[in-house]
């Protein structure tokens, strides 16, 4: 393969680690939102109240960590000056300011009894709007030239959703006294197990594409996450019924797995960026095997 | 994008690089004309080039390549530019509006509206836009979208003391470059070859194309670039899809009962 001196071909992103950090609040206060709903239907208070400040806790510290990866930060409010489909950045703030408006409302009256006309409305909605949130954001890097991201693009969303539920039943998990905490101990586990077959199903489906995901700093994160992400599972599921300290450190153990997994898909995708070989070797292929046209033509024969 | 009765020819480039002697007053003029800043000074070691590639500081940047073959060494000089794409994604995934699509088919940022969030930078094919540190905000070339605006031609181009970057109607400049490819592949350079001329291409085709004498990653540049909202369908749909998975899985998580 031919390069020129080396060089990348697309630019590394420009992103701050606020930016995974906030891939995992979001999803974090998104599925856990529609946790402390139905937990709320079902007539569970002790997990609904302790989901809900998860969730408000979650979608407190995510606009802030946005803000704070701003180039110009004073001027967050332009990501509402227009809705574009073609910008998941864009459907994507919408979806956050309405989640924000309806968990806060939603977490406010589980907490304090206050706004119950309101909270009628806002805990639905907020439990709707989490779904989206914990997704959009795989289709958000997806969107992208980075072909580690963009070759991963069905796999992506599956894998955020996954971590989300993970780690929102993780955390209720944890807060949770061991006899009410069933519904999020199974939420956990069905997270975790999603969210470890969707890594799987990504890099078998990226192949040589996936090297950042098994060599250097961002192959390490991603082991580290598989594993925690096991060990989390494991106890949660062999002891979180009958020992709380058993749910804690499984809980904490999930949290951790999620956390390092949105770090190491990012920090993949600086590494996918950086390297001519993933840029010029896939499309030179595609060309030479005739399944893309190709930017250039010479004169016809 | 329509203007009705303000819509302008559609302008744009061709940079014919058989003709680039390497002097560099393309990005000389651009500089000066559109007050940007210093970028890095010193050497790179990269044959002539010391631009190294496009950037917030950089938005002309000549390549340098030095092959050697049965007849000698040969030069390839070429000088790249933003390729201002028919379907462009930076200007696709830009939330705020900054970037948009000027009546000569163009791409430009919006400098007052850009709050710096980075989204365009991994999403152009070509890695030409970046952000700029000190300033927060991403930058690249405006196809000197003000002189455009006074039927002037942008300062490389009218720099470039050989012609190989030609400004003009985008339709005659594909009919120049195809006859230029012909003239070129009948005197024996049979790498010749257009790139990012047919609007069949993965971006629509460029308002920035460019006549190469090797393959474009000899350049630096993608082989086969995509748009990538060009999978937008794909990518909402696996999206929609996690979304009802994980509502799905949550409601499966009460069926068990509450121990």
């Amino acid at each position: 393969m031919t390069d020129y001196y080396g060089r990348p071909v697309i630019k590394e992103p420009v992103w701050t680690p606020e930016i995974p950090a906030y891939f995992f609040t979001g999803g974090l206060a998104g599925a856990s939102a529609g946790l402390a709903y139905l937990a709320e239907r079902t007539d569970n208070d002790v997990l609904a109240r302790r989901a809900w400040a998860v969730a408000l806790g979650g979608i407190a510290v995510s606009p802030a960590l946005l803000i704070s990866d701003l180039g110009v930060p004073s001027r967050f409010l332009n990501m509402l000056r227009m809705f574009k489909v073609t910008s998941p950045m864009s459907v994507g703030s919408w979806i956050l300011s309405a989640s924000g408006a309806t968990t806060s409302v939603a977490a406010a009256n589980a907490l304090t009894g206050l706004f119950p006309g309101m909270a009628a409305v806002a805990k639905p909605a907020a439990a709707l709007l989490g779904l989206p949130l914990s997704s959009y954001t795989g289709a958000l890097i997806a969107n992208t030239s980075v072909p580690v991201w963009h070759e991963a693009r069905v796999s992506l969303p599956m894998l955020f959703a996954g971590g989300a539920a993970a780690s929102a039943g993780a955390a209720a998990t944890v807060m949770t006294p061991v006899g009410d905490a069933a519904p999020a101990r199974r939420l956990a586990l069905m997270g975790a197990a999603a969210e470890l077959i969707a890594t799987n199903v990504m890099e078998q489906k990226l192949g040589g594409l996936a090297e950042p995901y098994h060599e250097g700093p961002s192959g390490t994160l991603a082991r580290t996450a598989k594993a925690l992400t096991a060990v989390g599972g494991l106890a949660i599921g062999g002891w979180g019924h009958r020992r709380r300290s058993a749910a804690v450190v499984g809980g904490v153990a999930l949290l951790a797995g999620a956390l390092a997994e949105r770090f190491a898909v990012f920090r993949a995708g600086f590494e996918s960026a950086k390297d001519p070989r993933f840029t010029v070797g896939p499309q030179r292929e595609r060309v030479d095997a005739g399944r893309g046209r190709g930017a250039s033509q010479t004169a016809a024969a | 994008m329509s203007y009705g009765a303000d819509a302008k020819p559609q302008m744009g480039f061709f940079t014919d690089t058989s003709l680039c002697i390497g002097c560099k007053a393309c990005e000389v003029a651009c500089k000066e004309w559109n007050q940007v800043p210093e970028s890095m000074q010193g050497f790179t070691g990269m044959s002539y080039d010391n631009t190294i590639d496009l950037g917030a500081d950089t938005w002309r940047h000549v390549a340098f390549v030095e092959q050697s073959g049965p007849e000698g060494m040969r030069w390839l000089m070429s000088s790249d530019v933003c390729k201002h794409c028919a379907h462009a994604a930076c200007l696709d995934v830009c939330p705020t509006g900054a970037l948009f699509r000027t009546e000569f088919g163009t791409v430009v940022v919006q400098e007052d509206i850009c709050n710096g969030c980075g989204y365009c930078v991994p999403a152009c094919p070509f890695g030409v836009i970046d952000k700029r540190e000190d300033d927060g905000r991403v930058w690249k070339c405006t196809l000197c979208y003000d002189r455009l605006k006074d039927d002037k031609e942008p300062a490389c181009a009218q720099a470039c003391p050989t012609n190989s970057i030609q400004f003009g109607e985008l339709g005659d400049l594909r009919d120049r470059a195809a006859e230029r490819l012909e003239e070129l592949t009948a005197a024996g350079q049979e790498n010749a070859q257009l790139y990012l001329h047919d609007t069949g291409d993965g971006i629509g085709g460029a308002h920035a194309f460019f006549l190469l004498l090797d393959e474009p990653e000899v350049y630096g540049l993608p082989p086969d670039p995509i748009d990538t909202t060009r999978d937008l369908g794909t990518i909402w749909a696996a999206a929609g899809a996690a979304a009802l998975a994980l509502g799905a899985g949550i409601a499966a998580a009460f069926a068990g009962g509450r121990s």
